[in-house]
């Protein structure tokens, strides 16, 4: 029925948006940088699929994992070139950087790519699992499970590997991750590393649904209010803000007149502030990572 | 026999305030190093300068034989200079063990384990709150838990930065007890600043005295607790000393 159709619907959408949200806190969580290029790295997360996967033809699977790799190390190297000198410096010189790689990540991408929509080739793509009435694309099916699949392990990582508590430890006490000997810089090039794939990954699940073309970061600032509606500082609650935000957008385009759903988001984003400023997670922020 | 660590001249600004006018000194291998002084003498940014966190505008930081001054101080840490720094500092949603794990984090041998159970030896209360939280621990624990943390590196060199702050007596006894037995057990040796006067001449070998970022006495602690200046400054007015203003806390400013 209608109902089951649109949370399905919201959910993947929700899917999308908390992992870019996800970007944005453990980057934010590590360096206190609000990245606003957050969703143009999903969108050219999107593009180097194209090229692996369209253009050279590459099995879905191994284009995948090409991407991961590749957008790792723009994350590192956007660390290493852009942001590592900017440690320190105010926070409006940082976010004015990250909006100004935004709008040279999409101006690269028109050159690179054209301007015109395209979609990545998925192997599922069209293809539709039918449960009784409900009738759920495998595009938005992959989402749901890749985000999943994605959250767990960054869950373990975080919780059970060196390097990842070692992410952790820099992240709640930098000056004190230092005197024990972490290399804290070369942690803040993984966070990049791994906040850049995350949204890739994003980009990559999102891009057989819809179309891509340059501009499709933008939904990044509806992530950012996802992120914001978590608390900022929660990874988990950065999914559930993202969730939340795909969920009301739906129900808003449902029951409320054409326009109103793309400003859902933001009306989220109002009343949370208005009623709980700490955003959802605030009360256990940081506790797991 | 040249000094483990060695300060020379040593100049270090907070922005344009000039916080260390020129300080010298020497930390013998093996010994227990004393460094007293009121607060906003200077006591905490010499230590930052010697593990990295700040760097000096001049003068120069030797540590066994090499100059570190310019270094990061996760570099200098993995050189064997751990830094216990005011306030504990410990990360405050890791678990207990995986702050010490963390303090061993630049290590790759075998005995890690090991040394996480030499830290349970010396502080049996960790051992009970091994999975808790680190931000749920009092004072006390949080302070055994940061000397742990740096006994993980196995340090040539520990700096302490006024491991008594807010404890008890009974308490601050018993840290006391422990520095020694680092000291003699593990041999490390210690740099230790104190506002807490007699507890650091009790437990140091040498002592330096700082005022308004200068050194301004210096000799054994067997000496300095006799001499009459020490006796009415520090030993007098009662160990707490004069702590009004404090604390526009060290948030992420190490540099
Ligand atoms: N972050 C800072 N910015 C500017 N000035 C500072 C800063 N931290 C310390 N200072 C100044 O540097 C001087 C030395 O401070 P420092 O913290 O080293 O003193 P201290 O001897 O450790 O004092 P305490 O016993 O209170 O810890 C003080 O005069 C203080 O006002
Ligand atoms: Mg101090």
């Amino acid at each position: 029925m209608d109902l089951l159709q649109l949370i399905v619907s919201g959910v993947s959408q929700g899917c999308v948006y908390g992992l870019i949200a996800l970007g944005f806190v453990l980057i934010y969580k590590a360096t206190e940088m609000v990245n606003f290029a957050q969703g143009d790295l999903m969108m050219l997360g999107a593009y180097v699929a194209v090229t692996f996967i369209n253009i050279l033809g590459w099995p879905f699977g191994w284009g995948l994992l090409a991407t991961l790799a590749v957008m790792a190390l723009v994350g590192v190297v956007l660390e290493r070139l852009l942001f590592r000198p900017m440690l320190g410096e105010p926070h409006f010189a940082v976010l004015m950087l990250t909006i100004g790689l935004g709008f040279i990540l999409r101006a690269f991408a028109g050159a690179v790519w054209g301007n015109e929509p395209q979609a990545l080739h998925a192997p599922y793509a069209g293809q539709v699992l039918r449960v009784g009435e409900l009738v759920i694309g495998y595009e938005n099916l992959v989402i749901v499970l890749g985000t999943v699949l994605l959250c767990t392990l960054l869950y373990l990582f975080f919780r059970f590997t060196r390097l990842g508590i070692a992410m952790q430890a820099a992240s709640q006490n930098q000056l004190a991750a230092f005197y024990v000997g972490i290399p804290v810089k070369r942690i803040f090039s993984l966070v990049w590393a791994l906040s850049a794939l995350v949204a890739a990954f994003a980009g990559v699940l999102t891009a057989p649904v819809s179309m891509i073309d340059p501009l499709i970061g933008f939904v990044g600032i509806k992530a950012f209010a996802a992120a914001i509606v978590g608390g900022f500082g929660s990874l988990p609650g950065a999914i559930l803000g993202g969730l939340l935000v795909g969920l009301v957008e739906q129900f808003a385009g449902l029951y409320l007149p054409p326009g109103y759903a793309d400003m859902s988001a933001y009306v989220l984003l109002l009343v949370m502030l208005m009623i709980r400023p700490e955003g959802l997670f605030a009360s256990m922020q940081q506790k797991k990572v | 026999m040249a000094a483990l660590l060695e300060l020379t001249n040593i100049e270090t600004y907070y922005g344009p305030i000039m916080a260390i006018r020129g300080v010298s000194l020497q930390v013998e291998a093996g010994r227990i190093v004393s460094l007293l002084g009121a607060n906003g003498a200077g006591k905490t940014t010499v230590l930052k300068t010697i593990s990295g966190a700040m760097d000096p505008q001049k003068g120069t930081v030797r540590f066994d034989g090499r100059e570190i001054q310019t270094r990061d101080p996760d570099w200098v840490a993995r050189l064997g200079i751990a830094h216990v720094p005011e306030g504990r500092e410990v990360f405050p949603f890791l678990n207990v063990e995986e702050n010490l794990q963390m303090g061993a984090f630049s290590r790759r041998d075998a005995s890690i384990a090991a040394d996480i159970e030499l830290v349970y030896e010396y502080f049996p209360v960790l051992k009970g709150l091994r999975k808790q939280a680190a931000q749920v621990l009092s004072g006390g624990q949080q302070q055994m838990l940061a000397i742990g943390r740096a006994l993980m590196l196995r340090p040539k060199l520990m700096l302490l930065d006024e491991p008594s702050l807010g404890l008890s007596p009974k308490l601050i006894q018993e840290i006391a007890t422990i520095i020694t037995r680092l000291n003699k057990e593990q041999n490390v040796t210690i740099l230790l600043v104190e506002q807490n006067a007699r507890m650091a001449l009790d437990i140091g070998d040498f002592g330096y005295v700082m005022e308004m970022g200068r050194i301004v006495m210096e000799d054994e602690c067997e000496r300095l607790r006799n001499a009459t200046d020490i006796q009415e400054f520090y030993l007098g007015m009662k160990d707490e000393g004069v702590r009004g203003r404090r604390r526009w806390k060290q948030r992420k400013t190490w540099r």
